[in-house]
Parts: structure tokens; sequence; C-alpha cells
């Protein structure tokens, strides 16, 4: 089980292997990281909860550019002068650009609204702002979208569950699903750590994630079952350390240009999919992290044996190759 | 041994691949500026038509670049925005009464491809600008003007059938009929079941009381209706604001979705959208003709029907839409062409049948009514004006004398009973409308968003492409060759779905590039690790690719599975994401196996003892 260890594998491959990494060796002390880090997320999301954007909470958003550099202060004293309960005036990309988020108001609506708050954001006649954009949301319409956004969650889970249990074994599903919701859990402590805003399109970054964390594990999973019926000889562990070895060029290269192209969106992409680029980014990384060793040590766990992935009739391996 | 496909196969790639490659096409030709006209009354449009906006445009030094002719609309299209905005100023003030004049860009796509019907992405409201609004129907007052049309009904019945009765009124969720004794209960139980139908009857001997509930059939059926109803009014009502391509929506069980691209000004979308309608019956005058001012005579009154032609109606209202109880589509039962069934209230039924039973064969005309207001901005001062359109859109000839239950026969076809029922309603009993969700993007900021969406992807494409390239060398060549065949098919399915682009959509294509690349490297490091348990270089190229597909096959079908929950939530941009992730992994599977295979086999699949530069 030392990282040394040769194995004689099956008669048609010309090379004995081995492995460089023993990842499983190491997993004791994943688990625990993994664990006190999704507790850290669970605490914080407790205690500090989710910056939720009016996707979610109702409320309305205007976003102003300003000839010249703009006075968030004056501008939320002038809001507050005039009714409106703790605007957040912010600015973002430069001092002309300025965000300014309202609370949800009962029996106000949409245009009039509109009409108060540029009213009071072209108080200065020498500095006038352009409307860029504003929305509004009613507040059942947040609620309604907190339910379905559960249940979207839910059914992915299900639906992975039921697959991987179909395609491999149930403790294989077991595994992937926690290593997915442990990458969940992940980004949404990191977006409430941070207090970074959470909406709509977050969120669906959070199930692309799921999908792709979920394609990694697929992958190393595909392999232990592979290996399991080729190698004869070896443990659970030795031929599951063989199995993330030989993925592991493949994991990584993947992440990496996915990653790529991901931070490409987070840099160059706006200030609309910024969140959405952040969070795949933490995703990706925690993903690829995940499938290495969270869903296998938990399979591991939950007592995977080489039997478990034995195809039910015929035995070894067929090999069609010409 | 050797690898290569049958040549039915590569044609079979091939073809695909063109498809992408020409039907993605349109999307790179831009957009021209451009105005249309739709005829809104009934002004006709032809090549006369186009001849003179023509002239007129080019009489006040308007050059355009093309102008087309369909039938519908004519699309007038310009070199820039300012000639553009130039027009539509001219166009307005010369033709505004009878057409409706929108700014549009039209897709410059040319005309070979179009020919082939390959027509370029839709650009979301995050992408073009313009209002997008979600509306709220209120179900529980359609409910309960439902209930109050029971309890009308049960009303009239009982009255014509002479049976007295104590009181009929609505409680919360049914309706509570009292009497006076056993008897007349019988009997008032007997008529309300037989004469009124949805509705479940619950019997209370002892309290003389009968409580009826609408059935939960018909509960639905009011639901689905309230929504149907309101749909067919906004339509009405977006058509007349001029917006080219509007997007109205059901979503959800009760709430519909507007969207108005290029429209910034919310305030006036707000007040046509907002506007209550109302219907008059009135009898048509048949003594009197237009006068040669064009103006109506003493008594009479002139409206235009739906074609825009002008009709003479009296004076004298005869029922309005308040009185209106029910009004559904339908077939006669004894011609069994189309129909539409009306039924009034008592005052109505009463003067309806003191109106027709002296006018047999004289004709009758609805009249709808739309009430709307607007807003202008004169000197800094907002003057807010009523405007009252009116239309008539049917006329009809009395055959009878009826009260209470009357139909119109003589319709076109079912679709036109339909509209003339969801008309009557419309202006009867539309159930009303909350806006619960507005959002604006401001023309800028979508020209931004496509910059910044653009550049992103391009910078990511061309990140991932290095790194493939430095890292498989040869086969780096092949897979970005893959990578650009699988966008160029994404966008050409997009395209021929119509489907609409949004800046998480573009998100959706560079985040495609990461995960469809992913297939090539599974099959990438198959290959090289066969090589290194020393397979020859046509078996690792045969293993790799058969061994790596069932890892490939699995890893796409659990992000396909995260991608379909997303068509669940949200709505636009979303599932603009959605959309093209989806497509991104069904077409990534195809490119990434079968067309890496085939320029593989091009490039090795015949030589023997090559050298694999990967």
């Amino acid at each position: 089980m030392n990282a040394n260890t040769r194995l004689n594998t099956q008669k048609n491959e010309a090379q004995p292997r081995l492995y460089k990494i023993d990842f499983l060796g190491k997993r004791h002390v994943a688990v625990w990281a993994s664990i006190i880090l999704s507790l850290a997320s669970l605490v914080s999301l407790g205690v500090k909860g989710l910056n939720f954007a009016i996707d979610f909470t109702g409320g309305t958003v205007v976003e102003v550019k300003y000839k010249e550099p703009a006075d968030v202060n004056q501008i939320r004293l002038n809001l507050e002068a005039d009714g409106f309960n703790s605007p957040m005036v912010q600015q973002f990309g430069s001092t002309h650009d300025v965000l300014i988020r309202l609370a949800p108001q009962s029996g106000v609506s949409g245009s009039d609204l509109r009409n108060r708050v540029m009213g009071i954001l072209n108080k200065d006649p020498s500095n006038t702002a352009e409307l860029h954009r504003i929305e509004f949301v009613g507040p059942q319409v947040g609620d309604d979208l907190v339910t379905d956004s559960g249940l979207a969650l839910l059914y992915a889970s299900i639906g992975i569950l039921i697959y991987v249990a179909l395609r491999f074994e149930y403790r294989f599903a077991l595994g992937a699903i926690l290593a997915t919701l442990h990458d969940v859990v992940m980004i949404l402590g990191f977006f409430s750590v941070l207090q970074l805003e959470f909406d709509l399109s977050v969120l669906a970054a959070v199930l692309t994630i799921m999908g792709y964390s979920l394609n990694d594990t697929i992958v190393v999973f595909d392999r232990i079952r592979e290996n399991f019926r080729k190698l004869r000889r070896g443990d659970v562990i030795e031929v599951m350390n063989i199995s993330i070895n030989e993925t592991l060029s493949r994991t990584l290269m993947t992440s990496f240009l996915t990653l790529l192209s991901v931070i490409a969106m987070a840099f160059f992409g706006g200030q609309v999919i910024h969140n959405f680029a952040l969070a795949l980014i933490v995703g990706i990384v925690v993903g690829t992290y995940s499938s290495i060793y969270v869903a296998s040590a938990l399979a591991l766990k939950l007592g995977v044996s080489r039997m478990d992935l034995m195809p039910p009739e015929k035995e070894g391996v067929v090999d069609n190759r010409p | 041994m050797r690898n290569r496909y049958p040549v039915w196969k590569n044609l079979l790639i091939l073809t695909v691949l063109a498809f992408g490659m020409i039907y993605s096409l349109p999307n790179f030709y831009g957009e021209d500026p451009s105005v249309q006209l739709s005829p809104s009354r009934n002004a006709k449009i032809d090549e006369n038509v186009v001849q003179q906006i023509e002239k007129l445009l080019t009489d006040n030094g308007v050059k355009t670049k093309a102008s087309e002719l369909n039938d519908k609309r004519i699309l007038l299209r310009f070199n820039d925005t300012d000639t553009q905005i130039k027009a539509e100023e001219l166009l307005k003030s010369n033709m505004g009464n009878n057409y409706s004049i929108a700014l549009n860009l039209a897709p410059a796509t040319p005309g070979w491809l179009r020919a082939i019907g390959a027509k370029p992405m839709y650009l979301g409201l995050d992408l073009r600008g313009g209002v997008h609004f979600m509306l709220q129907v209120d179900m529980e007052a359609a409910v309960t003007q439902a209930q109050d049309r029971y309890a009308e009904d049960i009303r009239t019945n009982l009255r014509e059938a002479k049976i007295r009765y104590l009181s009929v009124e609505r409680d919360k969720a049914s309706i509570i009929v009292k009497f006076q004794d056993a008897q007349t209960l019988a009997q008032g139980r007997e008529v309300i079941k037989k004469e009124i139908r949805g509705l479940l009857l619950n019997v209370l001997e002892n309290d003389l009381t009968i409580i009826a509930t609408i059935s939960e059939q018909e509960i639905r059926e009011v639901r689905k209706f309230a929504v149907a109803q309101n749909i067919t009014i906004l339509r009405n009502r977006v058509n007349e604001l001029g917006v080219a391509e509007p997007v109205i929506q059901q979503q959800g069980e009760d709430r519909i979705v507007v969207q108005l691209p290029g429209v910034q000004d919310t305030a006036r979308a707000k007040e046509i959208l907002g506007a209550t309608a109302t219907l008059e019956f009135r009898l048509v005058d048949s003594e009197h003709v237009i006068g040669s001012d064009g103006k109506a005579p003493l008594g009479a009154k002139l409206y235009n029907d739906r074609a825009g032609r002008p009709i003479l109606l009296q004076r004298k209202i005869i029922v309005t839409g308040d009185q209106v109880v029910d009004a559904s589509s339908g077939l006669d039962q004894q011609s069994g062409s189309p129909a539409v069934f009306i039924s009034l209230n008592g005052t109505g039924a009463k003067k309806m049948l003191d109106t027709t039973k002296e006018s047999i064969g004289k004709a009758m005309a609805v009249v709808f009514i739309e009430n709307k207001s607007e807003t202008k901005d004169v000197g800094g001062q907002k003057l807010t004006t009523k405007k009252k359109v009116e239309e008539v859109i049917n006329v009809a000839t009395i055959r009878d004398r009826f009260s209470k239950r009357f139909q119109i026969t003589g319709l076109d076809n079912t679709e036109e009973a339909r509209n003339l029922a969801l008309l009557l309603r419309a202006g009867a009993l539309a159930a009303p409308m909350d806006i619960v969700e507005e959002r604006t993007v401001g023309p800028s900021l979508g020209k931004e968003n496509i910059a910044q969406g653009e550049r992103s992807f391009i910078i990511g494409f061309a990140l991932v492409a290095i790194v493939v390239l430095a890292y498989y060398k040869v086969f780096g060549i092949i897979a970005n060759l893959t990578l650009v065949f699988n966008m160029a098919l994404i966008m050409a399915i997009l395209s021929s779905f119509q489907a609409t682009l949004t800046l998480p959509g573009i998100a959706g294509f560079t985040l495609t590039v990461g995960m469809a690349v992913d297939a090539n490297v599974l099959i990438y490091e198959r290959i090289k690790e066969e090589l290194r348990n020393g397979n020859s270089p046509q078996a690792a190229i045969y293993a790799g690719f058969d061994r790596a597909f069932a890892t490939i096959f699995d890893s796409h079908i659990t992000n396909l599975l995260a991608a379909i929950m997303l068509f669940g939530i949200g709505s636009g941009p979303v599932k603009g994401f959605a959309v093209t992730l989806t497509i991104g992994i069904i077409t990534s599977l195809f490119t990434a196996v079968t067309c890496t295979r085939m320029m593989v086999n091009w490039m090795y699949g015949e030589k023997r003892g090559v050298k694999l530069w990967i």
C-alpha cells in the first residue's frame, strides 16, 4: 500500500504498473478537511445566511451611469430622505457606475418607483444619470423561485442518485451524491462567508457544478469498475488508487481547461455573469478535489468490494481489441 | 490493422458538419437598423405603398438600403441608426394613422441563406435592451367572478321557474340559497340541477338551504380561461404598441410574461397593457346614411369595424358589458356551425327582450371599448389624457326575440368564434392582473453585454485552444477543429429552433468549450495510456476511442441531467443558459467522438508504424 507497490496485472498488460500517488492512504486527512470545511460552510449559512439577490427576495435594483463620478453617500441620504428604508447604494466597475438595491415595498408599482428613483438620482442637474437597468421583482415571485430552486436541486440529486445506482452500484451512488452535495455546500459556504450576491445565475452555476463534479466522479468510478474486473490481484484500496492515478492526468487537464474558459468569463464577461463565473470557479476546484477524494473515500467507507462490481455471469475482461 | 470509417459514415458526418457551418452563418452578418410598418386598420400593404414610402423618403433625402414587402409588413433597411430614426419620424407623421411603425433591428442575412431558411439566433432582452413584464392573473378574483355569475344564474332560473326563494348569497367558497318551505326547496333543487351545470349541490333539508359549490373541474376551467383570455387581451394591446417581435407567454399556472424588445418607455407600455375594456350592444342604424362630410347624422353614432369600414349604430345602448354573465364559443346544435353563446343577467335579459321583440330582422352590433390613459411630458409637466378606443367586433341579424341567453352564428370558423368569445369576456369579465416583475435593460447595456460576452468567449476559447495544441500537438489541432465544429453546430441548432440567446447563454457557450474538450481529453489520455502499455499506434487509437466512449457517455448523461433541471427554474436568461448547455452537451458527444475519429482516421488510420504526435 505504500507509494512504490508494484502490481503484476493481467497477462495482456505488457508492463507492470505502479501508481505514483497514494491518494487513499491520505484519505483521513482529506475527509477531515472536508468535514471541517463543510461544517464551517454550514455554520456560516446558518449564522450569516446567503446574500440573496432580488430574484429571490423581491425588491428593486437600479443600475445607472453618471456623467461625473458619483457621490454614493449623498445618493443614499437622498433616497432615505424620500422614504426608502435602508437603501443599498454602491459603486461597481467605475466611480460613474452606481448600483442601488431597494427592499420590496408594498403597494408601489414598478414604474412609479422608477420615476421616483430616477427623480432622486437626477437631483443634481450638473451630473445626470443614465438608466442602464432597472429590475423590479414582486415578493411572491421571489418566494416561488425559492421553492422552485429547492425542488430543482432535489430532483437533480434524485436523478443523479438513480442514474449512478443503475449504472454502478448503490454505494457508489451514495458516494457520488454526497461528493456532489459536498461541492454544493462549499459553493454556498463561499458565497455566504464573503456575502457575495446570490442570484438566479449563481443557482444555475450550482446546478451546473452538480453535473460537472459528477462527471469527474463518474470518470473515476468507471475506471475503478474496469480495474476491479481486469486486475485480479490487489485489494480494494490498491485498485482505487491505481484508478485515480490513471485518470489523474485527464481529471486535471479537463478541470484546467474548463477553468481557463470560466476564468475568462469572470474577468471579461462583465458584471452580470461575474458571480456566476465565480461560483463555477469555486465549484470546479472543489469538484475536482471531491471526485478524487470524497467520492472514492466514501464508497470505500460504505464498504464497496470487488464482488459488487463484477459482471453478473461472465468473468474477466471482454477484450474486443483487434 | 487499419482505422477507417465506411464511406457512408464519413458522408453523414460531413453532411452534419456542412449543415452546422451553413446554418450558423447568419449569426455573423449582423443587423440592419430598420423600420417596420404594419397596417393597423383597414390599410393595405402592397407595392404601391412601398413605392409611396420610397418616394416620401427620397424626397426628404433619406436613403434606404433596401425595402421588403411580405404579407404582414413592410420592412425598410437603413445604413445607420441616424437615418433610421429620421425615417421613423417621417413615416410616423405622414402615415402613422393607418400603420403602426416600429424601430427594428433586422438581421442582415444574405438572400441565398434566407432562401434555405437559415436565420440568426434571436437575441434576448439582456442583449438587445427592452422591457420584461411578468403579470399575475388574480385567480381568486376570477373564481369570485365565476361565483357571482352562478349566483346570478340561480336567481334568474328560479325566477323564471316561478319558485320563491328567500335569498341567494355568495359565501367564501359557495353559494347559499335559502327557501321558505320544503316544497320550494325540492323544486328549487330540481331547477338548479337541471339548468345549471358545474355545480355540486348540498341540500340541508332542516335549514331549508342549498349550498352550491363550483366543482373542482369547473374551477380549473375558470382558471385556465382567465389566463387564456388575458393573453388574448395582451396580444391585442401589444400589437397596438407596434413592437417588433414581442413575446407573450404563459408561465406557470397563473402568470404571463410579456417581453417588448427595444421598448424603453415602460410607463407608456404599462398604460397600454393596463387598459380596461368594456362592451356595448347597439342596434345598427339602417335608416340613416353617413353624411357627405363623413360625420354621423343626428341620433346615430359612427364606428369602425375591425376591417376599418365605417358603420352607423343607434345612439341607444341595449346592454353593456357588466350585464354579460358569460360568453363561450362552441358549435350551433342545429347547423353545426361555429357559434358564440352569450348569457346576460336579469337586468340585461329584460332590456334585451324589450329590444329584440320589436327588432326581428334588424342587425345588432357589439362594440368593444378600451379605456386607455396616455401620459405625455409637456414642458416638464406630466399630462395624462384618457383615451377611448371603440371598435365594432361583430354585427349579426336578430332572428328571433331573445332575452337571457342567445347565440351569435354565421361566424367564419371556430377560430373566429373563439376570438369573439374571448373579446366578449375581456370586455365583460376579465380577471384583473398585477405586474409582479418588471425588468428594463437599456440599449447601451445590451450592447455592452454582447461585447463582454463575445470577448470572454473568444478569450476563453483561445486559451483552451492554445493549451490543447501545446499539450496534444497534432491531436490538439484535431481537437480544436472539433471544438469549432461543435460551436458551429450549437449555433446552427439554436438558430434553426429560433432559440433566444442571452448573456448566460453566451456563458453556456464558453462553458461548453471546457466541457466539450473533456471528451477529447478522455480519448487522448486513453490513447496515450495504451501507447505506454506498448500497444501499436493503430491498436491504441482503436482502444482509446472504444474504451473512452462508455465513460464519455456516462459523464455526458449526468451533465445533461443537471442541465435539464435548469429548465425547471427561472425564466429568460437562465433558461437560455440551460438550452445552450443542453445542446452543447449533446453535440459535443457527436463531434468529440465521431468527428475526431474521422479526422484521426484520415490522418493516421491508413498508415502502418506511424508515430502519433500526441
